[in-house]
């Protein structure tokens, strides 16, 4: 782990030395175009200053967002409409719930697909051919019909997650319960193993390294589907409509800082599986 | 309720005969009858069930209805099939995973840069690089070019991921094969280490096909011309005009399950050594 934290630390130094240089280079054309109405000469270090704390600069600088971003989470309050602090937990509870309900539907549909041969012939292509199609193109639709039947607010929001988290958890289930091998099947047999207790102590133990992994990856999917589901309600509140605001009025800082809240809080979610994974693991003597 | 009774007995009908043809030896007739038989009995229930409860066609249309309207508005559908997919999901696709893939191959010289990069990689892949989005409109308009842009940016880190994980896979006794054969950088790569790196490309390839679609029609939500498909959804949801909602998602099922569906076969031939394709 120590060994690639240098690398890292590099990587993520040149990316930040990119986007300073690309905030001089997209904001520049603006900051020419003021110092000829003034009538001014721009020298070199006036022009990085002016690219570096415009209003509305096609690319903010990393210290612009941060500095958003510390004024909209400590120092307004958390239930002002202005705090991103609000913004984030309205999309974290939709995020949430829609993660909640795509785990348990993934690991029924998972459950029955192992161990039903009609269910996994017939509902496996259409698991899969439902996540070639995108989406979140539908996700206005939901909201809108959702609205008509008089469901609003956090539930259709979760639906979209829900669509979009199963997936990895019915695949990785899947992969998961069928990992034990024949030998280990065979062995449960000679004791005389009921199928549940086949289930509860060899498929599913077998499982979790799958589960969690998938578990990831459908939170950092789910976290998505809260976003965009936000988008068609009109900018009222959460991450997404922080995001359509900013774009609607041209206040990119405000995109920025929404964009990197979210980045964090995916970071976290991920961050919280991750740990219980470990943890989990190990009390199971499953960690590598 | 003669309807709902209807819906009901196609269900049964439907899973009957799917249990019975499971119980049957694998064919390839059985793993295409009994996806298709599904499919079929959930459209049969759908449509019988729309019309038993009279459910308003704001709310949910009919397949037929659909099916009407796909076939009677299909200039629109085509115009925004070209607008979208071909023009802003196809050109970013090939951009992103070309440049991508190239970056990967340009720091394969550098384990330095890939360990550091592996991680950050894989961190930014589980971003929601869609909220970039708006910003991208902002930079390069309202045409397909910032569509092409968000495409760009979606596939860009699973590809960079999956490629450069790829480029490691063969392990030391093959490359001292190679070495024994007096091979140098570039016939190692090419003839050994990319064709190993070859399914974990694909993956990347295969990932990207549907976060392309998404993000071209996402984009599309935060500005765009007066066509493509985004554009279409999001307009036609406010004229409750729910009918061609549906024939557009239903051109987006298609468009998808093709491209993904090309870039499975293009896979099976390129690595058809590989134990998950054999039969």
């Amino acid at each position: 782990m120590s060994r690639s934290i240098l690398p890292v630390m590099t990587v993520v130094a040149l990316l930040m030395a990119s986007w300073y240089g690309a905030a001089v280079g997209l904001n520049a054309p603006w900051a020419f175009d003021k110092a000829k109405r003034a009538g001014i000469e721009l020298t070199v270090v006036a022009l990085v200053a002016d690219t570096w704390s415009q209003d509305k600069p096609k690319l903010p600088a990393p210290h612009q967002v941060i500095a958003e971003l510390w004024e909209t989470t400590v120092q307004k309050s958390v239930t002002s409409k202005r705090s991103l602090v609000y913004h984030s937990w309205v999309t974290l509870s939709a995020t949430v719930l829609g993660f909640a309900l795509g785990a348990s539907l993934g690991i029924a549909l998972a459950v029955g697909i192992v161990y039903n041969r009609a269910m996994d012939m017939s509902v496996m292509p259409w698991v899969i051919a439902s996540q070639t199609i995108p989406i979140l193109a539908i996700a206005p639709m939901i909201i809108v019909v959702l609205n008509a039947v008089g469901i609003s607010g956090l539930l259709p929001k979760a639906i979209i997650s829900m669509y979009l988290s199963f997936f990895p958890i019915v695949v990785g289930m899947v992969k998961g319960l069928r990992s034990p091998d024949m030998m280990q099947l065979d062995q449960m047999r000679t004791w005389n193993a009921s199928p549940s207790q086949t289930f509860w102590r060899l498929r599913l133990p077998c499982s979790m390294p799958y589960l969690f992994t998938s578990l990831k990856i459908a939170m950092a999917a789910s976290l998505v589907g809260a976003i965009v589901g936000e988008l068609p309600t009109g900018a009222v509140a959460g991450l997404g409509a922080r995001l359509l605001a900013g774009s609607y009025y041209g206040q990119t800082i405000q995109i920025w800082s929404a964009l990197i809240m979210a980045a964090t809080l995916a970071a976290v979610l991920v961050g919280i599986i991750g740990a219980v994974q470990s943890v989990t693991l190990r009390r199971m003597g499953m960690a590598r | 309720m003669i309807w709902v009774a209807f819906a009901v007995s196609i269900w049964g009908l439907g899973w009957w005969v799917n249990a019975r043809l499971a119980a049957w030896p694998t064919s390839r007739f059985t793993t295409a009858a009994v996806p298709i038989i599904f499919g079929l009995t959930l459209v049969l229930i759908w449509e019988s069930l729309v019309r038993g409860l009279n459910i308003s066609a704001v709310l949910l249309p009919p397949p037929t209805a659909i099916v009407a309207r796909f076939a009677a508005s299909a200039a629109i559908l085509w115009e925004d099939f070209v607008q979208t997919v071909i023009k802003g999901a196809l050109s970013g696709y090939v951009i992103g995973c070309g440049s991508a893939f190239a970056i990967a191959i340009g720091i394969d010289r550098f384990p330095f840069l890939q360990r550091g990069l592996l991680p950050v990689g894989n961190f930014v892949a589980a971003l929601p690089v869609i909220g970039m989005a708006p910003i991208l409109v902002m930079w390069f308009g309202f045409d397909w070019q910032s569509k092409a842009a968000v495409v760009v940016v979606m596939v860009f880190f699973p590809m960079l991921v999956n490629t450069v994980q790829g480029l490691r896979e063969t392990d030391s006794m093959q490359r001292d094969l190679m070495r024994t054969y007096a091979a140098g950088y570039w016939p190692t790569l090419l003839k050994l280490r990319l064709p190993a790196a070859m399914p974990f490309i694909f993956n990347g390839l295969k990932i990207g096909s549907t976060l392309a679609l998404i993000g071209a029609i996402v984009a599309e939500f935060f500005g765009s011309p007066i066509r493509g498909m985004g554009f279409r959804i999001s307009t036609s949801v406010g004229q409750l005009a729910l009918d061609l909602v549906w024939a557009e998602i239903v051109v987006a099922a298609i468009a998808g399950s093709a491209f993904y569906g090309s870039i499975a076969l293009i896979e099976r031939t390129v690595t058809f050594w590989h134990p998950s394709q054999r039969r």
